[in-house]
């Protein structure tokens, strides 16, 4: 049994004149792995993400999340699984303004049935990216690498089942990029799932397998032989 | 449940105070809309007991009698005026009648315009005639000199007692007793001068010239009297003394019908003048709270406005919370719990506001040397603070509800 099963996958736009923005994606991703779906802008693999991270619904085929049928859920339904299950990092961090880097962490427990200490676990997360002496700073006053990470722990924080990244290096330099790419390694070294959308080759040879994605389309699906090792001398202090 | 609903109060309380100004200005419409309603009730409540306990200060056992004709049970100052039914005889037909017991004073009043002359100096003032009784009546006290006895009431010399302002504008500082004074080109003797007592039932009684009212008449050119005042030895007795004064009356202006129907004469008592005014003042300050409370709406307006603009630019926001398990229902509670808030700590500041508003203007009046009670009521509070919770709740529910509904992608792929 896989973490996600995907089968003839479509997506369609518009109600006259249909636009597919996904044709028949199949697909599985175990638990463990580290994928990065490519692809050009256009290519549907925005599109795909959105699906699998419960956000929107497919127009037609199966998708399997844990063993259950997501089309059969209801709108609560998918809020409590990505609550409980999935864990978003963004290009453009969406971090709450004008709040503090425990409080954006502690967010997702504040939707959600066990949050107890959540306190205790926002911190535990914001350690385990290196953010642990920016606990009370404002997401105004840390930089953009920082803020990535923040991000990268509020995924973390309820112990989500599959991490997906939409292009989480997209509006960093080169260096940060790297940090960022690095922490993703080493969470899916500790065996979490990761699934990384990614337009940039450097990023996506970080992963161990690459989708790749055209028109709609899949277009190769391989598992990676050399991973490549994203690696800076100061990422964690 | 609970827990959920505290959770929505903790980000609502949160995310308000991440944005102060904001919050602040959407409060203004609501303080000043509950400050406004706090303040005009309470003026409102000071302003009629004010002038109920003026009323009342005179004892409700008086009944006055005007001239002119009413329907059964309304009563209407206005419909006496021009009209000269009401005569001193009729006073007199009162006064010491054996068929009425329980009457202690009776007194009648023709009113005109007095120019008051004495040496160089000119003023004008409401001139009195009355009866030597009206002292009985009415009450007040002499500074100095003596107020006209019914002898010297039935002689038709020309004699007066002064009001404590005319003394002052004529004499100033020099002595009044005895003085020869010009009241409509007629010489007068000054015998006597009031003790200033203010305005008494909307009257200024030191601005008046009290003569003889016999006296008056002639000055004046009538044949009539505006006014017939009866003291009742005890107030029990003012429906069934009113009620032979109406029989007495239709004798003395031999009208046939026993109903009413044709009398042309009005009888009123203190006690349902009270009930009158305060049935009056009542709808005035329910008029002027409900026109206070438009302020309310024009508050609440105002926070839907600035909601559905807040909704806009937290897009983002919201997609977030959505993308990390907020359901509809989270988002929801959040901006109504947000709108309610801002209502109701509005609504609070605007209590206090209006509170402190209101005890400045009481001791304002103090001051003025009004009896002025800082009334304010518990109810006007509950009052206030449920309509502003109330206007939070409908103003911010549109807007709530659209929060809610936002796609998630769409939000957090808006820029």
């Amino acid at each position: 049994m896989s973490l996600i099963e995907v089968k003839n996958l479509k997506r369609t736009f518009g109600e006259e004149v249909k636009t597919y923005a996904l044709k028949n994606a199949t697909f599985n991703i175990d638990e463990g792995e580290f994928v990065a779906i490519m692809g050009p802008s256009g290519s549907g693999k925005s599109t795909l993400m959105h699906i699998l991270g419960l956000l929107d619904r497919a127009s037609g085929g199966d998708f399997k999340f844990n063993n259950k049928k997501v089309s059969n859920l209801d709108d609560n339904e998918l809020a409590t699984l990505r609550n409980e299950q999935i864990g978003f990092v963004f290009q453009s961090f969406n971090l709450l303004q004008r709040t503090t880097v425990l409080d954006n962490v502690t967010l997702p427990l504040t939707y959600s049935k066990n949050n107890f200490h959540a306190k205790q676990r926002a911190e535990e997360v914001l350690k385990k990216v290196g953010l642990g002496h920016r606990l009370h700073h404002y997401t105004n006053q840390i930089s953009g690498g920082e803020k990535q990470r923040v991000a990268i722990a509020r995924a973390l924080v309820n112990n989500a089942s599959v991490i997906l990244a939409d292009e989480p290096t997209g509006n960093l330099d080169s260096k940060s990029g790297a940090q960022i790419m690095e922490i993703l390694q080493k969470l899916n070294d500790d065996g979490n799932t990761i699934i990384l959308v990614t337009h940039e080759t450097y990023t996506a040879e970080c992963a161990k397998r690459i989708i790749k994605m055209k028109d709609g389309e899949i277009i190769s699906d391989k598992k990676l032989s050399n991973q490549r090792r994203a690696h800076n001398n100061d990422t964690i202090k | 449940m609970i827990k959920a609903f505290m959770e929505s109060f903790k980000i609502a309380v949160t995310s308000l105070l991440s944005n102060k100004i904001q919050s602040l200005l959407t409060m203004l419409g609501i303080i000043i809309g509950v400050a406004s309603v706090i303040l005009i009730i309470s003026i409102g409540a000071g302003a009629q007991s004010l002038i109920l306990s003026e009323i009342k200060s005179l004892g409700t056992n008086l009944i006055a009698i005007l001239p002119g004709h009413s329907e059964e049970g309304s009563f209407s100052p206005t419909n006496s005026f021009g009209v000269t039914t009401l005569k001193y005889e009729d006073a007199l037909a009162l006064t010491d009648n054996r068929d009425i017991p329980n009457i202690e004073a009776v007194t009648a009043y023709s009113k005109g315009f007095g120019v008051v002359e004495w040496k160089s100096e000119t003023y004008n003032t409401t001139l009195t005639g009355t009866t030597a009784s009206h002292l009985d009546v009415m009450g007040g006290d002499l500074e100095e000199g003596h107020f006209f006895n019914s002898e010297e009431e039935k002689r038709f010399i020309r004699i007066a007692v002064l009001g404590s302002a005319v003394r002052k504008e004529l004499f100033g500082y020099s002595d009044a007793i005895g003085q020869k004074i010009k009241i409509n080109d007629y010489v007068f003797e000054v015998i006597g001068v009031m003790k200033e007592r203010g305005n008494v039932i909307l009257e200024d009684y030191d601005d008046q010239i009290f003569i003889p009212l016999r006296t008056a008449q002639r000055i004046l050119g009538v044949n009539y009297v505006g006014l017939i005042r009866v003291k009742v030895t005890s107030e029990e007795d003012i429906y069934q003394v009113e009620e032979n004064i109406k029989t007495i009356l239709r004798e003395q202006h031999d009208i046939k019908n026993r109903k009413g129907e044709n009398d042309d004469f009005m009888v009123q008592n203190i006690a349902k003048a009270l009930d009158m005014i305060t049935e009056i003042t009542n709808s005035l300050r329910y008029f002027l709270a409900i026109m206070a409370g438009l302020s309310l709406v024009v508050g609440g307006i105002g926070i839907m406005n600035i909601m559905l603009i807040s909704v806009t630019e937290r897009t983002r926001e919201i997609g977030l919370r959505k993308a990390v398990g907020a359901k509809s229902l989270h988002v929801l509670g959040q901006f109504l719990m947000e709108a309610i808030f801002v209502t109701v700590i509005g609504g609070v500041t605007g209590i206090i506001l209006g509170i402190i508003l209101s005890i400045l203007i009481a001791t304002g009046a103090h001051l003025l040397g009004y009896d002025w009670d800082f009334i304010i009521s518990l109810n006007s509070i509950f009052l206030a603070l449920g309509v502003s919770a109330g206007v939070g709740l409908f103003f911010g529910f549109y807007p709530a509800v659209k929060a809610s509904k936002l796609d998630p992608i769409t939000a957090l792929r808006y820029e």
